[in-house]
C-alpha cells in the first residue's frame, strides 16, 4: 500500500505539471488581447499597457513560462487585479468558509444519502423504497443555485428563519454560523444526496443478491451483522467512488452557492473573478483546487483498493 | 449476455412499458421536449417581444407562466429556452456514449492503457466541472456549440472512469477467463462478454450526464457564459429573475421548475432502463 502511494505522488509530478500547464494556457487561449478584455471597456491605452507589463504579457513566450513555474515554485500564483492582493493571500483567507460549508454540505450528504440508500434497498419495491427514490430522485433534478433562491425566498423571506445571505465565522459564533451556513449546505447537498442515494441503493441491491450475502443469512447471522458488515463491505466500493467526485461537484457548486448566498469563500472569489476577467485570479484559483482535488483522488485511489482487493491496483496483467 | 440488442426487441419493450417509473419519466421527458418543439405556436410568438404595460403581471389565465420586467411573455421564454437546453443535452450525451464508453472500456480492459488513460482523467477531473467547463468556454468563446464541447470533455472522464470500475469486476469474473482461454479475441471478449454485463451503471451514468449537461448549461447561462443574451435559456432566465426575486417569485421558479421536471424525467426514464436491461434481473424473471 505505501509503495503504491509513493507510485501515485510520483505520477502526480507529470500531472501536477500538465494541470499547470493548462493553468497558464488557460490566459492564452482568451481570444484577442488578455490586456484589453481584462481591462474592460472603459480602461486607456495608458492602463492597459499597465496590466500588460504587470502581467508580463510584453515578455516573450518563453521568459512567460519560466517566470511562471519560477513563481510557482515560490509558491506564488501572482497578483489579483481586482483586489490588488496576492491571490495566495487572498485564497487562504476564503478557503476556511469554502471547507467549513462544504465539509457541513458533505456530513449532510453522508448522513442522509447513506440512509436513505440502505434503506430503500432493504425495503426494495415497497412503499418506503418507492418514497426514498422520490426524495432522492427530486433531489438529484433541482439546479442548485435555484434551489438556493426557492429557499431564500422561503425560509428568509417568507419565515425569517435564516438570513437571506452574508456569513457569520464559527469562530464568532457557532449558531450564527449554523444559521448562516445552514442554506447554502443544504443548496449543494441536495444534488448529491439524491447521487449517492441512488448510487448506494444500487449498489446494495447488487449486493444483495450475491451468494455470500445468502450464506452469511444461512450461518445465522443477524441482519444487522449480515447488512452492517458483509453487505456494506462491498457497497464501499462504488460509495467511496462517488464521495471522491462529490467533493469535486461540491467546490463546483460553491462557485455559484456562494454567490447566491454571499459567502465570502473561494467560490465567490472565483465567481466574481471569472466575471471581473481577472484572469490571475482565475489561472490561481484554478491550480490551486485542482492540486487539492488531485490529491483527494489519489486517497479515493487507496480507499477503492482498501476495500477491494480485487482491483489490483498497479494492474497485474 | 444480451443487452443492448435486446432492448430492441419487443419482449424489452413490453417490460420497459409496464414499468411505471419508465413511463412517468418518458411522459413527462416527452412532453418537455414536445413543448420545446412546438414553442413557436404554443408560445405566443416571439420570446423577446416586449410590453412594457404588461410588465409583472403573476400567472393568469392570459399569461399562464406571467410576465418579466418588459413585459415578455415567460410561456414563451420558458419554452424557447427548453430547445437549447435540451439540444445542448442530447450532444453532450452522444459524445460521453461514444468516447466515455471507448475510454472507460479500454482503461479497465488493457492495464497497460489504464495508468495513462486514468491519469490523463485525473488531470482533467482535477478541475472541478463548471471551472472546466467555464475555462474551455472562454477559451472558445460563448456560444451553444462551445457549451457542448466544454461539458463533454467535462464528463467523459467521470462515465469513463465509472465504466471502467465495472469492467475491472467483470473481466476478472469465471466467464471471461473461460471466453480467454478458448480463445477469443480482447475485442470480442470486451463488446460481446464484458460491455453488456456494464451496462447498468453506463446507463444511469448517461442518464444523469443528460440531466448534469441541463443543470450545467443553466449554471454557465446563469453566470453569463452560456448562451448569448438574445437566446433565452433556462439559466439566463433565472439569472434574470433573480434581481425580483421578492416581488416576482414565477421569474425564476417557472425556468428552475422547467429543469426540475425536464431532469425529472430523464432520471425516471433512465431508472427505468436500468430496472429492464439490467441482465442479472432478466435471468431472475426468466
Amino acid at each position: 500500500m505505501i509503495a503504491y502511494l509513493i507510485k501515485r505522488l510520483v505520477q502526480c509530478i507529470p500531472l501536477l505539471l500538465l494541470v499547470s500547464l493548462l493553468s497558464f494556457g488557460l490566459i492564452k487561449l482568451v481570444p484577442g488581447d488578455p490586456a484589453v478584455v481584462m481591462g474592460g471597456t472603459n480602461a486607456t491605452a495608458a492602463e492597459i499597457e499597465v496590466i500588460r507589463k504587470n502581467l508580463g504579457l510584453d515578455r516573450p513566450f518563453h521568459v512567460q513560462i519560466l517566470s511562471f513555474y519560477g513563481n510557482l515554485a515560490r509558491g506564488d500564483l501572482g497578483r489579483s487585479l481586482m483586489l490588488g492582493q496576492p491571490v495566495r493571500d487572498a485564497i487562504i483567507e476564503r478557503l476556511p468558509a469554502t471547507i467549513a460549508v462544504a465539509l457541513y454540505s458533505m456530513a449532510l450528504t453522508l448522513l442522509v444519502g447513506l440512509s436513505i440508500g440502505v434503506l430503500a434497498a432493504l425495503r426494495h419495491n415497497t412503499w418506503v423504497d418507492q418514497t426514498a427514490m422520490t426524495v432522492a430522485l427530486i433531489g438529484v433534478s433541482l439546479p442548485n443555485f435555484w434551489l438556493g433562491l426557492v429557499l431564500i425566498l422561503l425560509f428568509s423571506v417568507h419565515l425569517g428563519w435564516f438570513p437571506t445571505g452574508g456569513y457569520v465565522e464559527p469562530t464568532t459564533s457557532f449558531l450564527g454560523w449554523l444559521r448562516s451556513a445552514t442554506l447554502p449546505a443544504v443548496s449543494l447537498a441536495m444534488l448529491q444526496i439524491g447521487l449517492l442515494a441512488r448510487i448506494t441503493r444500487s449498489a446494495m441491491l447488487e449486493v444483495l443478491r450475491q451468494d455470500y450475502v445468502r450464506t452469511a443469512r444461512a450461518k445465522g447471522l443477524s441482519e444487522f451483522a449480515v447488512i452492517g458488515k458483509h453487505a456494506m463491505a462491498n457497497v464501499a466500493i462504488p460509495v467511496v467512488t462517488v464521495v471522491g467526485l462529490i467533493f469535486s461537484v461540491l467546490l463546483s457548486g460553491s462557485i455559484i452557492v456562494e454567490t447566491v448566498f454571499s459567502v465570502p469563500g473561494m467560490g465567490a472569489l472565483l465567481g466574481n473573478a471569472i466575471l471581473r476577467r481577472d484572469y490571475p485570479m482565475i489561472q490561481g484559483g484554478l491550480l490551486f483546487v485542482a492540486t487539492a482535488l488531485m490529491l483527494l483522488n489519489i486517497l479515493v485511489d487507496l480507499a477503492y483498493a482498501w476495500f477491494d482487493p480485487r482491483v489490483r491496483v498497479g494492474g497485474a496483467r | 449476455m444480451t443487452g443492448l440488442r435486446d432492448s430492441l426487441t419487443r419482449g424489452t419493450l413490453g417490460r420497459l412499458l409496464r414499468h411505471r417509473a419508465f413511463v412517468i419519466g418518458a411522459v413527462l421527458f416527452g412532453t418537455m421536449v414536445l413543448l420545446a418543439v412546438l414553442a413557436p405556436w404554443l408560445g405566443g410568438g416571439d420570446p423577446n417581444k416586449l410590453a412594457v404595460r404588461m410588465r409583472f403581471r403573476p400567472p393568469s389565465w392570459d399569461f399562464p407562466l406571467g410576465t418579466d420586467n418588459l413585459g415578455r411573455s415567460m410561456l414563451s421564454r420558458v419554452l424557447h429556452g427548453g430547445q437549447l437546453s435540451l439540444m445542448i443535452g442530447f450532444w453532450v450525451v452522444v459524445l460521453n456514449a461514444s468516447f466515455g464508453v471507448l475510454l472507460g472500456a479500454m482503461a479497465g480492459y488493457f492495464s497497460r492503457l489504464d495508468g495513462p488513460l486514468m491519469r490523463l482523467a485525473d488531470a482533467l477531473m482535477a478541475f472541478p466541472s463548471v471551472l472546466l467547463a467555464i475555462g474551455i468556454a472562454a477559451a472558445l468563446g460563448p456560444s451553444p456549440t462551445t457549451v457542448v464541447i466544454a461539458l463533454a470533455v467535462v464528463y467523459i472522464p467521470r462515465t469513463a472512469r465509472i465504466l471502467r470500475a465495472s469492467v475491472l469486476v467483470v473481466r476478472e469474473l469465471d466467464y471471461v477467463h473461460s471466453a480467454q482461454v478458448s480463445g477469443a479475441s480482447h475485442w470480442h471478449i470486451l463488446f460481446r462478454h464484458i460491455l453488456p454485463n456494464c451496462m447498468a451503471p453506463l446507463i444511469v451514468q448517461l442518464s444523469f450526464v443528460f440531466a448534469y449537461a441541463v443543470l450545467s448549461e443553466a449554471v454557465l447561462s446563469f453566470l453569463g457564459l452560456g448562451a448569448p443574451p438574445t437566446q433565452p435559456s433556462w439559466g439566463i432566465l433565472i439569472a434574470e429573475g433573480r434581481g425580483y426575486i421578492r416581488e416576482a417569485w414565477w421569474l425564476t421558479f417557472m425556468p428552475g421548475a422547467a429543469i426540475a421536471f425536464t431532469v425529472l424525467g430523464v432520471n425516471l426514464l433512465g431508472d427505468g432502463l436500468r430496472d429492464v436491461l439490467d441482465p442479472r434481473l432478466k435471468i431472475e424473471q426468466g
